[in-house]
Protein backbone atom coordinates (compact mmCIF):
# COMPACT_ATOMS: atom_id res chain seq x y z
CA UNK A 1 0.00 0.00 0.00
CA UNK A 2 1.14 3.52 -0.72
CA UNK A 3 1.73 5.78 2.27
CA UNK A 4 0.19 9.23 2.38
CA UNK A 5 2.48 12.22 2.05
CA UNK A 6 3.64 13.96 5.23
CA UNK A 7 2.23 17.43 5.90
CA UNK A 8 4.40 20.28 4.64
CA UNK A 9 3.69 22.90 7.32
CA UNK A 10 2.91 22.72 11.05
CA UNK A 11 -0.79 22.12 11.49
CA UNK A 12 -3.12 24.42 13.43
CA UNK A 13 -5.28 23.03 16.20
CA UNK A 14 -8.85 23.81 17.19
CA UNK A 15 -9.81 24.38 20.85
CA UNK A 16 -11.12 20.78 20.88
CA UNK A 17 -7.89 19.15 19.69
CA UNK A 18 -6.99 17.77 23.12
CA UNK A 19 -10.43 16.23 23.50
CA UNK A 20 -10.19 14.56 20.10
CA UNK A 21 -6.72 13.18 20.82
CA UNK A 22 -7.90 11.78 24.17
CA UNK A 23 -10.97 10.12 22.65
CA UNK A 24 -9.55 7.89 19.96
CA UNK A 25 -9.59 10.30 17.03
CA UNK A 26 -7.46 9.52 14.01
CA UNK A 27 -6.10 12.98 13.24
CA UNK A 28 -5.16 14.14 9.75
CA UNK A 29 -4.17 17.38 8.12
CA UNK A 30 -7.08 19.20 6.50
CA UNK A 31 -6.99 22.80 5.22
CA UNK A 32 -4.01 23.53 7.47
CA UNK A 33 -5.61 22.09 10.61
CA UNK A 34 -5.07 18.80 12.40
CA UNK A 35 -8.60 17.41 12.44
CA UNK A 36 -10.34 14.12 13.36
CA UNK A 37 -11.13 12.05 10.26
CA UNK A 38 -12.87 9.49 12.45
CA UNK A 39 -12.93 8.15 16.00
CA UNK A 40 -12.64 4.51 17.08
CA UNK A 41 -16.03 3.44 15.65
CA UNK A 42 -14.99 4.37 12.12
CA UNK A 43 -16.57 6.41 9.33
CA UNK A 44 -19.42 4.05 8.48
CA UNK A 45 -20.64 3.73 12.09
CA UNK A 46 -20.39 7.49 12.61
CA UNK A 47 -22.22 8.14 9.35
CA UNK A 48 -25.07 5.78 10.28
CA UNK A 49 -25.30 7.32 13.73
CA UNK A 50 -25.80 10.74 12.13
CA UNK A 51 -28.67 9.34 10.05
CA UNK A 52 -30.29 7.49 12.98
CA UNK A 53 -29.49 9.53 16.11
CA UNK A 54 -27.11 12.49 16.46
CA UNK A 55 -23.41 13.28 16.03
CA UNK A 56 -21.13 16.15 16.98
CA UNK A 57 -18.62 17.60 14.54
CA UNK A 58 -15.86 20.01 15.45
CA UNK A 59 -15.92 22.50 12.56
CA UNK A 60 -13.92 25.19 14.33
CA UNK A 61 -11.48 25.24 11.43
CA UNK A 62 -14.11 27.04 9.35
CA UNK A 63 -13.87 30.80 9.11
CA UNK A 64 -16.32 32.91 11.10
CA UNK A 65 -16.35 36.42 9.70
CA UNK A 66 -18.26 39.48 10.90
CA UNK A 67 -19.23 42.43 8.67
CA UNK A 68 -20.75 45.59 10.02
CA UNK A 69 -21.37 49.21 9.09
CA UNK A 70 -24.38 51.02 7.60
CA UNK A 71 -23.76 49.73 4.11
CA UNK A 72 -22.74 46.18 5.01
CA UNK A 73 -25.73 44.42 3.45
CA UNK A 74 -25.67 46.38 0.20
CA UNK A 75 -21.90 46.02 0.04
CA UNK A 76 -21.93 42.26 0.49
CA UNK A 77 -24.61 41.96 -2.18
CA UNK A 78 -22.04 43.18 -4.69
CA UNK A 79 -20.01 40.02 -4.05
CA UNK A 80 -22.75 37.37 -3.94
CA UNK A 81 -25.85 36.55 -6.02
CA UNK A 82 -28.17 36.01 -3.02
CA UNK A 83 -30.86 38.47 -2.01
CA UNK A 84 -29.65 39.76 1.34
CA UNK A 85 -31.74 42.97 1.58
CA UNK A 86 -34.85 40.95 2.29
CA UNK A 87 -33.11 38.64 4.77
CA UNK A 88 -35.15 38.90 8.02
CA UNK A 89 -33.37 39.31 11.36
CA UNK A 90 -31.63 36.06 12.35
CA UNK A 91 -32.40 34.36 9.04
CA UNK A 92 -29.56 32.85 7.03
CA UNK A 93 -28.81 32.20 3.38
CA UNK A 94 -26.47 29.90 1.51
CA UNK A 95 -24.58 31.77 -1.21
CA UNK A 96 -21.26 32.08 -3.08
CA UNK A 97 -18.53 34.66 -3.50
CA UNK A 98 -18.28 34.89 -7.29
CA UNK A 99 -15.37 36.11 -9.41
CA UNK A 100 -15.39 38.29 -12.53
CA UNK A 101 -15.60 35.23 -14.71
CA UNK A 102 -18.69 33.97 -12.91
CA UNK A 103 -16.79 31.20 -11.10
CA UNK A 104 -16.94 30.56 -7.38
CA UNK A 105 -14.29 31.92 -4.98
CA UNK A 106 -16.01 30.20 -2.05
CA UNK A 107 -19.43 29.11 -0.85
CA UNK A 108 -20.68 30.40 2.45
CA UNK A 109 -23.51 30.95 4.91
CA UNK A 110 -24.66 34.50 5.69
CA UNK A 111 -26.77 35.26 8.77
CA UNK A 112 -28.49 38.58 9.46
CA UNK A 113 -27.13 39.07 12.98
CA UNK A 114 -28.98 42.39 13.45
CA UNK A 115 -26.37 45.13 13.30
CA UNK A 116 -23.86 42.81 11.69
CA UNK A 117 -23.67 40.08 9.11
CA UNK A 118 -22.22 36.77 10.26
CA UNK A 119 -20.46 34.69 7.63
CA UNK A 120 -19.19 31.12 7.80
CA UNK A 121 -16.64 30.33 5.08
CA UNK A 122 -14.51 27.30 4.20
CA UNK A 123 -11.30 26.79 6.16
CA UNK A 124 -9.25 26.33 3.00
CA UNK A 125 -10.53 29.60 1.55
CA UNK A 126 -10.15 31.94 4.52
CA UNK A 127 -7.12 33.84 3.14
CA UNK A 128 -8.68 34.24 -0.32
CA UNK A 129 -12.04 35.27 1.10
CA UNK A 130 -10.54 37.84 3.45
CA UNK A 131 -8.37 39.30 0.69
CA UNK A 132 -11.42 39.51 -1.58
CA UNK A 133 -13.56 41.17 1.10
CA UNK A 134 -10.81 43.65 2.01
CA UNK A 135 -10.08 44.56 -1.60
CA UNK A 136 -13.70 45.00 -2.61
CA UNK A 137 -15.41 46.23 0.55
CA UNK A 138 -12.66 47.31 2.91
CA UNK A 139 -13.28 51.01 2.21
CA UNK A 140 -16.98 50.80 3.09
CA UNK A 141 -17.44 48.06 5.66
CA UNK A 142 -15.75 46.79 8.83
CA UNK A 143 -14.55 43.22 8.40
CA UNK A 144 -13.25 40.89 11.10
CA UNK A 145 -12.19 37.26 11.06
CA UNK A 146 -13.30 35.99 14.47
CA UNK A 147 -10.24 34.04 15.53
CA UNK A 148 -11.42 33.52 19.08
CA UNK A 149 -14.50 31.48 18.24
CA UNK A 150 -15.17 27.79 17.89
CA UNK A 151 -17.94 26.11 15.86
CA UNK A 152 -19.63 22.80 16.66
CA UNK A 153 -22.23 21.05 14.50
CA UNK A 154 -24.85 18.81 16.13
CA UNK A 155 -26.52 16.81 13.36
CA UNK A 156 -29.11 14.07 13.15
CA UNK A 157 -32.78 13.29 13.77
CA UNK A 158 -32.23 13.38 17.56
CA UNK A 159 -30.32 16.69 17.47
CA UNK A 160 -33.34 18.84 18.39
CA UNK A 161 -34.27 16.60 21.30
CA UNK A 162 -30.74 16.77 22.61
CA UNK A 163 -30.42 20.52 22.18
CA UNK A 164 -33.78 21.14 23.89
CA UNK A 165 -32.12 20.05 27.16
CA UNK A 166 -29.42 22.72 26.83
CA UNK A 167 -30.78 25.56 24.69
CA UNK A 168 -34.59 25.26 24.48
CA UNK A 169 -35.03 28.41 22.38
CA UNK A 170 -32.66 27.08 19.75
CA UNK A 171 -34.46 23.75 19.59
CA UNK A 172 -37.56 25.62 18.36
CA UNK A 173 -35.81 27.32 15.43
CA UNK A 174 -36.84 26.48 11.89
CA UNK A 175 -34.33 25.54 9.17
CA UNK A 176 -31.96 28.35 8.14
CA UNK A 177 -32.67 30.63 11.08
CA UNK A 178 -30.50 31.43 14.08
CA UNK A 179 -30.75 32.79 17.61
CA UNK A 180 -28.35 34.30 20.13
CA UNK A 181 -28.84 32.33 23.32
CA UNK A 182 -26.94 30.60 26.11
CA UNK A 183 -25.75 27.13 26.94
CA UNK A 184 -25.12 27.11 30.67
CA UNK A 185 -23.47 30.48 31.27
CA UNK A 186 -21.94 30.78 27.85
CA UNK A 187 -23.28 33.17 25.21
CA UNK A 188 -23.62 31.28 21.94
CA UNK A 189 -25.22 31.77 18.54
CA UNK A 190 -27.08 28.70 17.31
CA UNK A 191 -28.43 28.19 13.80
CA UNK A 192 -30.58 25.37 12.50
CA UNK A 193 -28.37 24.35 9.62
CA UNK A 194 -25.70 21.87 8.64
CA UNK A 195 -23.92 19.91 5.96
CA UNK A 196 -25.39 16.42 6.30
CA UNK A 197 -28.93 16.62 4.88
CA UNK A 198 -30.25 15.88 8.37
CA UNK A 199 -31.95 18.19 10.80
CA UNK A 200 -29.32 19.81 12.97
CA UNK A 201 -27.63 22.85 14.42
CA UNK A 202 -24.38 24.77 14.29
CA UNK A 203 -23.26 26.39 17.54
CA UNK A 204 -20.80 29.29 17.55
CA UNK A 205 -19.12 30.05 20.88
CA UNK A 206 -15.99 31.57 22.40
CA UNK A 207 -13.05 29.18 22.02
CA UNK A 208 -12.48 28.96 25.76
CA UNK A 209 -15.99 27.54 26.24
CA UNK A 210 -15.82 25.02 23.41
CA UNK A 211 -14.67 22.02 25.41
CA UNK A 212 -17.25 22.55 28.15
CA UNK A 213 -20.10 22.75 25.62
CA UNK A 214 -18.75 19.84 23.59
CA UNK A 215 -18.53 17.69 26.74
CA UNK A 216 -22.12 18.54 27.71
CA UNK A 217 -23.47 17.53 24.33
CA UNK A 218 -21.19 14.50 23.91
CA UNK A 219 -22.43 13.20 27.29
CA UNK A 220 -26.00 12.90 25.98
CA UNK A 221 -26.93 9.26 25.33
CA UNK A 222 -27.96 9.83 21.70
CA UNK A 223 -24.75 11.64 20.75
CA UNK A 224 -21.45 10.35 19.39
CA UNK A 225 -18.56 12.36 17.98
CA UNK A 226 -17.97 12.11 14.24
CA UNK A 227 -15.04 13.14 12.07
CA UNK A 228 -14.50 14.72 8.69
CA UNK A 229 -14.77 11.33 6.97
CA UNK A 230 -18.43 10.94 7.91
CA UNK A 231 -19.01 14.64 7.25
CA UNK A 232 -17.83 14.06 3.67
CA UNK A 233 -19.86 10.89 3.06
CA UNK A 234 -22.97 12.51 4.59
CA UNK A 235 -22.72 15.64 2.42
CA UNK A 236 -22.13 13.53 -0.69
CA UNK A 237 -25.29 11.48 -0.01
CA UNK A 238 -27.08 14.81 0.54
CA UNK A 239 -25.81 16.10 -2.83
CA UNK A 240 -24.03 19.08 -1.27
CA UNK A 241 -21.00 20.69 -2.90
CA UNK A 242 -17.50 20.55 -1.45
CA UNK A 243 -15.36 23.56 -2.37
CA UNK A 244 -12.27 22.71 -4.41
CA UNK A 245 -13.95 19.56 -5.71
CA UNK A 246 -17.52 20.13 -6.97
CA UNK A 247 -17.11 23.89 -7.20
CA UNK A 248 -14.12 26.12 -7.83
CA UNK A 249 -13.02 29.34 -9.51
CA UNK A 250 -13.98 28.02 -12.95
CA UNK A 251 -17.42 26.58 -12.09
CA UNK A 252 -20.40 28.92 -12.03
CA UNK A 253 -23.28 28.63 -9.56
CA UNK A 254 -25.58 27.74 -12.47
CA UNK A 255 -23.34 24.90 -13.67
CA UNK A 256 -23.09 23.69 -10.09
CA UNK A 257 -26.88 23.43 -9.78
CA UNK A 258 -26.99 26.27 -7.26
CA UNK A 259 -29.29 28.59 -9.23
CA UNK A 260 -31.89 28.12 -6.47
CA UNK A 261 -29.64 30.25 -4.26
CA UNK A 262 -29.69 33.23 -6.68
CA UNK A 263 -32.28 35.78 -5.59
CA UNK A 264 -35.11 36.76 -7.92
CA UNK A 265 -34.40 40.47 -7.50
CA UNK A 266 -30.71 39.84 -8.16
CA UNK A 267 -31.57 38.16 -11.47
CA UNK A 268 -33.55 41.23 -12.46
CA UNK A 269 -31.17 43.90 -11.20
CA UNK A 270 -27.80 42.14 -11.56
CA UNK A 271 -25.03 44.13 -9.85
CA UNK A 272 -22.83 41.36 -8.48
CA UNK A 273 -19.37 40.21 -9.48
CA UNK A 274 -19.58 37.80 -12.42
CA UNK A 275 -23.21 38.64 -13.15
CA UNK A 276 -22.74 38.68 -16.96
CA UNK A 277 -21.92 34.98 -17.27
CA UNK A 278 -24.21 33.84 -14.48
CA UNK A 279 -27.29 35.68 -15.77
CA UNK A 280 -26.57 34.53 -19.34
CA UNK A 281 -26.42 30.92 -18.14
CA UNK A 282 -29.71 31.41 -16.28
CA UNK A 283 -31.37 32.70 -19.48
CA UNK A 284 -29.88 30.00 -21.65
CA UNK A 285 -28.05 26.80 -20.81
CA UNK A 286 -24.62 26.34 -19.26
CA UNK A 287 -22.11 24.15 -21.10
CA UNK A 288 -22.03 21.56 -18.32
CA UNK A 289 -23.92 20.68 -15.19
CA UNK A 290 -23.23 19.09 -11.84
CA UNK A 291 -25.06 15.76 -11.65
CA UNK A 292 -25.39 12.73 -9.41
CA UNK A 293 -23.91 9.48 -10.69
CA UNK A 294 -24.78 5.93 -9.63
CA UNK A 295 -22.13 3.41 -10.73
CA UNK A 296 -23.34 -0.10 -11.45
CA UNK A 297 -21.48 -2.71 -9.43
CA UNK A 298 -19.49 -2.01 -6.33
CA UNK A 299 -16.35 -0.21 -7.47
CA UNK A 300 -16.30 3.43 -6.31
CA UNK A 301 -15.39 6.04 -8.92
CA UNK A 302 -13.14 8.64 -7.30
CA UNK A 303 -12.61 12.33 -8.00
CA UNK A 304 -10.92 12.81 -11.36
CA UNK A 305 -12.49 9.75 -13.00
CA UNK A 306 -13.28 10.41 -16.67
CA UNK A 307 -16.94 10.19 -17.67
CA UNK A 308 -17.78 9.08 -21.23
CA UNK A 309 -21.03 8.79 -23.13
CA UNK A 310 -22.17 5.39 -24.43
CA UNK A 311 -20.11 5.86 -27.58
CA UNK A 312 -16.93 6.39 -25.56
CA UNK A 313 -16.70 10.15 -26.10
CA UNK A 314 -15.50 12.05 -22.99
CA UNK A 315 -18.33 14.18 -21.53
CA UNK A 316 -17.04 15.10 -18.10
CA UNK A 317 -15.28 14.26 -14.85
CA UNK A 318 -16.19 12.92 -11.42
CA UNK A 319 -15.75 15.71 -8.84
CA UNK A 320 -16.65 13.74 -5.68
CA UNK A 321 -16.84 9.98 -5.52
CA UNK A 322 -17.05 7.44 -2.78
CA UNK A 323 -19.24 4.99 -0.98
CA UNK A 324 -22.69 5.58 0.48
CA UNK A 325 -22.94 3.96 3.92
CA UNK A 326 -26.73 4.52 3.90
CA UNK A 327 -27.31 2.84 0.53
CA UNK A 328 -24.42 0.37 0.65
CA UNK A 329 -23.32 1.24 -2.89
CA UNK A 330 -20.85 3.63 -4.51
CA UNK A 331 -22.13 7.13 -5.34
CA UNK A 332 -20.57 10.11 -7.06
CA UNK A 333 -21.12 13.60 -8.36
CA UNK A 334 -19.52 15.09 -11.42
CA UNK A 335 -19.69 17.70 -14.14
CA UNK A 336 -20.99 16.53 -17.52
CA UNK A 337 -21.98 18.15 -20.79
CA UNK A 338 -25.63 19.13 -20.78
CA UNK A 339 -26.48 16.53 -23.46
CA UNK A 340 -25.70 13.74 -20.97
CA UNK A 341 -27.03 15.46 -17.85
CA UNK A 342 -30.58 14.09 -17.83
CA UNK A 343 -31.46 11.70 -15.02
CA UNK A 344 -31.20 8.10 -16.15
CA UNK A 345 -28.70 8.78 -18.95
CA UNK A 346 -26.27 5.84 -19.22
CA UNK A 347 -22.61 6.81 -19.04
CA UNK A 348 -19.27 5.05 -18.65
CA UNK A 349 -16.76 5.72 -15.90
CA UNK A 350 -13.13 4.96 -16.66
CA UNK A 351 -11.86 3.37 -13.44
CA UNK A 352 -8.23 2.20 -13.60
CA UNK A 353 -8.44 2.14 -17.37
CA UNK A 354 -11.59 0.01 -17.52
CA UNK A 355 -14.96 1.43 -18.61
CA UNK A 356 -17.69 0.75 -16.05
CA UNK A 357 -21.39 1.39 -16.50
CA UNK A 358 -23.19 4.08 -14.52
CA UNK A 359 -26.27 6.27 -14.76
CA UNK A 360 -26.93 9.94 -14.13
CA UNK A 361 -28.93 10.00 -10.90
CA UNK A 362 -31.23 12.34 -8.99
CA UNK A 363 -29.64 14.40 -6.23
CA UNK A 364 -29.75 14.07 -3.30
CA UNK A 365 -29.07 10.34 -3.02
CA UNK A 366 -30.62 10.38 0.47
CA UNK A 367 -33.60 12.72 0.99
CA UNK A 368 -33.03 15.86 3.08
CA UNK A 369 -34.82 15.92 6.41
CA UNK A 370 -34.56 19.59 7.32
CA UNK A 371 -36.90 21.06 9.92
CA UNK A 372 -38.96 23.54 7.93
CA UNK A 373 -41.64 25.31 9.96
CA UNK B 1 0.35 -14.28 14.22
CA UNK B 2 3.42 -16.46 13.84
CA UNK B 3 4.78 -17.34 10.44
CA UNK B 4 3.77 -14.14 8.66
CA UNK B 5 6.27 -12.18 6.62
CA UNK B 6 5.85 -8.49 5.79
CA UNK B 7 7.03 -5.83 3.35
CA UNK B 8 7.35 -2.10 3.96
CA UNK B 9 4.21 -1.29 1.96
CA UNK B 10 2.25 -3.18 4.65
CA UNK B 11 1.36 -6.44 2.90
CA UNK B 12 1.88 -9.83 4.53
CA UNK B 13 2.52 -13.29 3.13
CA UNK B 14 2.33 -16.75 4.65
CA UNK B 15 4.47 -19.17 2.65
CA UNK B 16 3.59 -22.84 2.67
CA UNK B 17 4.83 -25.43 0.20
CA UNK B 18 5.57 -23.11 -2.72
CA UNK B 19 2.35 -21.09 -2.26
CA UNK B 20 2.07 -17.70 -0.56
CA UNK B 21 -1.22 -16.51 0.90
CA UNK B 22 -1.21 -12.71 1.11
CA UNK B 23 -3.15 -9.76 2.40
CA UNK B 24 -2.66 -6.37 4.07
CA UNK B 25 -1.48 -5.95 7.65
CA UNK B 26 -3.65 -5.19 10.64
CA UNK B 27 -1.82 -1.85 10.90
CA UNK B 28 -2.72 -1.12 7.26
CA UNK B 29 -6.42 -1.88 7.72
CA UNK B 30 -6.45 0.40 10.76
CA UNK B 31 -4.91 3.19 8.71
CA UNK B 32 -7.41 2.68 5.88
CA UNK B 33 -10.53 2.51 8.00
CA UNK B 34 -13.71 0.85 6.75
CA UNK B 35 -12.97 -1.16 3.61
CA UNK B 36 -15.84 -1.01 1.10
CA UNK B 37 -14.40 -2.62 -2.04
CA UNK B 38 -11.56 -4.85 -3.13
CA UNK B 39 -10.46 -5.36 -6.71
CA UNK B 40 -8.74 -8.72 -7.09
CA UNK B 41 -6.71 -9.90 -10.10
CA UNK B 42 -7.74 -12.63 -12.54
CA UNK B 43 -6.52 -16.16 -11.85
CA UNK B 44 -3.32 -16.75 -13.80
CA UNK B 45 -2.02 -13.18 -13.51
CA UNK B 46 1.73 -13.12 -12.95
CA UNK B 47 3.28 -10.49 -10.70
CA UNK B 48 6.78 -9.46 -9.70
CA UNK B 49 7.74 -8.87 -6.09
CA UNK B 50 6.55 -5.35 -5.28
CA UNK B 51 4.25 -5.28 -8.31
CA UNK B 52 0.65 -4.09 -7.99
CA UNK B 53 -1.68 -7.06 -7.58
CA UNK B 54 -4.93 -5.66 -6.13
CA UNK B 55 -6.73 -2.47 -5.08
CA UNK B 56 -8.38 -1.89 -1.71
CA UNK B 57 -10.86 0.94 -1.26
CA UNK B 58 -11.97 2.51 1.99
CA UNK B 59 -14.77 5.03 2.33
CA UNK B 60 -12.21 7.76 1.71
CA UNK B 61 -9.74 6.48 -0.87
CA UNK B 62 -8.39 3.75 -3.14
CA UNK B 63 -4.99 2.18 -2.35
CA UNK B 64 -2.84 -0.13 -4.42
CA UNK B 65 -1.83 -3.47 -2.93
CA UNK B 66 1.56 -4.93 -3.85
CA UNK B 67 2.75 -8.54 -4.03
CA UNK B 68 5.32 -9.32 -1.32
CA UNK B 69 6.82 -12.01 -3.53
CA UNK B 70 6.85 -12.92 -7.23
CA UNK B 71 4.33 -15.50 -8.41
CA UNK B 72 1.18 -16.43 -10.28
CA UNK B 73 -2.30 -15.83 -8.85
CA UNK B 74 -3.93 -19.23 -8.28
CA UNK B 75 -6.82 -18.29 -5.99
CA UNK B 76 -8.59 -15.15 -4.74
CA UNK B 77 -10.70 -14.77 -1.61
CA UNK B 78 -14.26 -14.85 -2.97
CA UNK B 79 -15.71 -13.80 0.39
CA UNK B 80 -14.29 -10.28 -0.01
CA UNK B 81 -16.72 -9.45 -2.81
CA UNK B 82 -19.73 -9.54 -0.48
CA UNK B 83 -17.95 -8.74 2.76
CA UNK B 84 -14.92 -6.49 2.18
CA UNK B 85 -15.07 -5.49 5.87
CA UNK B 86 -13.56 -8.94 6.59
CA UNK B 87 -10.28 -7.12 6.00
CA UNK B 88 -11.02 -4.82 8.93
CA UNK B 89 -12.15 -7.65 11.18
CA UNK B 90 -9.42 -10.18 10.33
CA UNK B 91 -6.71 -8.64 8.16
CA UNK B 92 -4.22 -11.48 8.64
CA UNK B 93 -6.84 -14.26 8.80
CA UNK B 94 -10.17 -14.55 6.93
CA UNK B 95 -9.44 -11.21 5.26
CA UNK B 96 -6.68 -12.65 3.06
CA UNK B 97 -6.62 -11.37 -0.53
CA UNK B 98 -5.17 -14.08 -2.72
CA UNK B 99 -2.75 -16.97 -3.14
CA UNK B 100 0.38 -16.85 -5.28
CA UNK B 101 2.22 -19.87 -6.66
CA UNK B 102 5.80 -18.78 -6.09
CA UNK B 103 7.85 -18.08 -9.18
CA UNK B 104 10.97 -19.06 -7.26
CA UNK B 105 10.30 -21.44 -4.37
CA UNK B 106 12.70 -20.35 -1.67
CA UNK B 107 11.92 -16.65 -2.17
CA UNK B 108 10.76 -14.80 0.89
CA UNK B 109 13.77 -15.01 3.13
CA UNK B 110 14.37 -11.28 2.64
CA UNK B 111 10.93 -10.33 4.00
CA UNK B 112 10.47 -8.91 7.49
CA UNK B 113 9.30 -11.23 10.22
CA UNK B 114 6.66 -10.16 12.74
CA UNK B 115 9.14 -8.54 15.12
CA UNK B 116 10.98 -6.64 12.40
CA UNK B 117 7.68 -5.37 10.97
CA UNK B 118 6.45 -4.28 14.41
CA UNK B 119 9.67 -2.28 14.79
CA UNK B 120 9.24 -0.84 11.30
CA UNK B 121 5.72 0.48 11.92
CA UNK B 122 6.76 1.83 15.30
CA UNK B 123 9.27 3.94 13.39
CA UNK B 124 6.50 5.20 11.08
CA UNK B 125 4.31 6.61 13.86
Amino acid sequence: MADSAPPSAPLLRTPLHAWHAAHGAKLVGFAGYEMPVHYSDGIIAEHKHARSQAVLFDVSHMGQVSLWGDEAVRALERLVPADLLELPPWAMRYTQFTNEGGGIIDDLMVTNGVGRLMLVVNASRKPDDLAHLDARLGHAVDIALLKGRALIALQGPQAAGVLARHAPRAARLSFMTAVPTRIGRVDVVISRSGYTGEDGFEISMPSEAAEEIWRRLAAEPEVKPAGLGARDSLRLEAGLCLYGHDIDEAVSPVEAGLAWSIGRRRRREAGFVGDARILAELRGTPARRRVGILPEGKAPAREGTEIQDEAGVPVGTVTSGGFSPSLGVPIAMGHVEVRTADIGTPVRLIVRGEPRLARIAQLPFVPHRYHKA
Amino acid sequence: MAGLKYIKSHEWARIDGGVATMGISDYAQGQLGDVVYVELPPIGKKVEAGGQVAVVESVKAASEVYAPIAGEVIEVNAKLADDPALINRAATGDGWFLKLKLANPGDGSALMDEAAYAKFIEGQK
